[in-house]
């Protein structure tokens, strides 16, 4: 029996796994999330990565950013890297695209603020 | 900028904002007084994931979250102010008058009610005593996270973290994103005082240690940090002499709690609740002075923004519809294994079908029951695996099929396993 806390929301559910089986089965969670983040975990671990990327404007020197979806745990780093080799130039708005379907891995990363609209 | 308004709402974060449009909906005049440049609050710099989960049913980044609640707020006909202190309220017969500076000079104007909604700062060096020299590198969590998420500065390149509290923990994961070393985040208490997840998704994740019962005793380095020196403490918090071990980094962040924001509050003699260091209210989160209100981080420390934006609400509706008529208060009364309650009283002559609290536990309490009792009857139980100091609980009661008076004794009890 293995534990795992599920981060899906702030009750972070202490959830209990039985893998031996050929089912997965998942118990103590609050709601169904807990199970698919369980089995998730156990397969393709997957997280979201918030972080801010550079820009031309002396003002907003940095524009937070996010993925559009989750991408597999270990590939963060491989992410962060290609968002740090951008500038952004353009005065982009909440929800604009930055890079489109990052390393192929099926998500987008986003822009979160509308922050370079605001600026002077 | 008019003389007069109904509601002026000190503070532009998330408990501003949503007060402030709460009580434009609710047909006042709204004026919203910020010091910085723009509106949000602390989530212009959280632009982790996390916030709305509750209210919007999705994980939205914190100027994600603020800049919707922005937006409907520029639906109102509220007048905003940034760039604005307020340095002075008086109460006068219309009301109070705020006195504020900005670039354009002091202005005031006279408001029939206050909302603060001013948020809270954090504890610094000066409140946790550490030995030494006072050299460049010390930095609060809520400074670093500043630096690193609006100023695009990495303020270390390899730090320790003191103070498990979740803006540490986030800071953990941000700097370890940005390339900087994070060496290990050290807890005083024995338990983390931050929320589960952030202990599985900011620490584990990324291979962070966590170190419970040790502190940071001496800072070494003359104009910038280079060690720090690291205790063992035992169960009454005392550094153990034998235990030292010196680490060398470049930062070092502090994560030691945070205190509502209350000055203002103080200079009206509003009644601060010791235990909450917010003001002390009614269910309409009215404070003991009448016609000033409460909400967000100036009300109580908050751990999640959702319920910032719900107390900003009530806040903001109440002083929109607030006619001053003598209270008749009742205590919310709990026991020892309630840290502290929100609102702290009932005023028998306000709205009594739904009363919202917010609670917290003193200690980790599992398999737990909270009765609420009144007058010796149980009004409400309800069953909690756990109970954890960080995570804050709320519940809702409809008071407006009990016959309650003046003399009625209303009792929060949580019984549980300590462990
Ligand atoms: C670093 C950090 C991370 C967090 N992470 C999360 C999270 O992951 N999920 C979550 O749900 N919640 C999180 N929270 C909690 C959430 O951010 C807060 O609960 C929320 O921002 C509090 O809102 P507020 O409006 O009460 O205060 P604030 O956001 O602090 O806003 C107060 C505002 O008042 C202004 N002000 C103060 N005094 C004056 C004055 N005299 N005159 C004019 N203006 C004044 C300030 O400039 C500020 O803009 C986090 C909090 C912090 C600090
Ligand atoms: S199991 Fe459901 S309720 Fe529990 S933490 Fe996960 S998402 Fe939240």
């Amino acid at each position: 029996m293995k534990q795992l806390v599920c981060i899906v929301c702030p009750n972070g559910c202490t959830l209990n796994i039985d893998d031996s089986g050929d089912e997965i089965k998942v118990t103590g969670g609050k709601c169904k999330k807990g199970s698919d983040f369980a089995v998730a975990e156990l397969t393709c671990p997957k997280r979201t990565i918030c972080t801010t990327v550079k820009t031309v404007f002396k003002n907003a020197p940095v524009l937070p950013v996010r993925v559009s979806s989750d991408i597999p745990k270990d590939r963060i780093f491989d992410v962060m890297n290609e968002i740090n080799k951008i500038t952004v130039k353009d005065k982009l708005k909440r929800g604009d695209v930055v890079i489109q379907d990052v390393l192929g891995l099926g998500a987008d990363v986003i822009a979160t603020s509308d922050i370079l609209s605001l600026i002077t | 900028m008019k003389n007069y308004y109904d509601v002026t709402v000190i503070g532009g974060g998330p408990a501003g904002i949503a007060a402030a449009a709460e009580a434009a909906r609710n047909h006042a005049s709204v004026l919203v007084i910020e010091r910085e440049a723009r509106l949000g609050g602390i989530l212009k710099q959280c632009i982790h994931d996390g916030f709305g989960l509750v209210r919007f049913k999705e994980k939205l980044s914190g100027p994600e979250y603020a800049e919707r609640f922005i937006d409907l707020l520029n639906e109102t006909d509220a007048d905003i102010t940034v760039l604005t202190f307020v340095t002075k309220i008086v109460k006068t017969s219309g009301g109070y008058r705020i006195t504020m500076v900005s670039r354009d000079g002091v202005a005031s104007v006279v408001s029939k009610t206050i909302i603060l909604a001013t948020g809270c700062r954090e504890r610094t060096a000066k409140q946790v005593f550490i030995h030494g020299t006072r050299p460049a590198g010390v930095f609060t969590a809520g400074t670093a996270q500043n630096f690193t998420n609006l100023l695009g500065q990495l303020p270390c390149r390899k730090c320790v973290i003191l103070g498990s509290g979740d803006i540490g923990l986030i800071m953990a994961r941000r700097l370890t994103l940005e390339g900087a070393q994070v060496i290990g985040v050290y807890e005083a208490k024995s338990t983390p005082s931050g929320l589960t997840r952030n202990i599985h998704q900011c620490l584990h994740d990324y291979n962070i240690p966590l170190y419970l019962s040790k502190t940071v005793t001496r800072v070494f380095g003359e104009d910038r940090l280079t060690a720090v020196e690291i205790s063992s403490v035992d169960k009454s918090m005392k550094p153990v002499k034998g235990t030292e071990e010196i680490i060398e980094c470049d930062g070092l962040i502090l994560s030691v709690g945070l205190i509502p924001e209350n000055e203002l509050a103080e200079t009206l003699g509003v009644k601060i609740d010791p235990k909450t260091k917010g003001p002390v209210c009614d269910q309409s989160l009215m404070t003991s002075a009448d016609g000033i209100f409460s909400c967000g981080n100036a009300l109580h420390v908050n751990d999640l923004v959702d319920y910032v934006s719900e107390s900003g609400e009530t806040a903001g509706k109440a002083a929109a519809e607030f006619n001053a008529s003598a209270r008749e208060c009742i205590d919310a009364e709990t026991n020892s294994n309630i840290s502290y309650i929100v609102p702290q009283k009932i005023d028998l002559k306000g709205d009594l079908s739904k009363v919202v609290f917010y609670f917290r536990s003193r200690d980790i309490l599992k398999n737990c029951k909270l009765s609420i009792t009144l007058d010796g009857g149980v009004v409400k139980e309800k069953k909690y695996m756990f109970l954890r100091p960080p995570e804050m609980e709320r519940i809702v009661l409809d008071f407006s099929k009990y016959n309650l008076h003046k003399n009625s004794r209303l009792i929060f009890n949580a019984e549980g396993e300590k462990i």
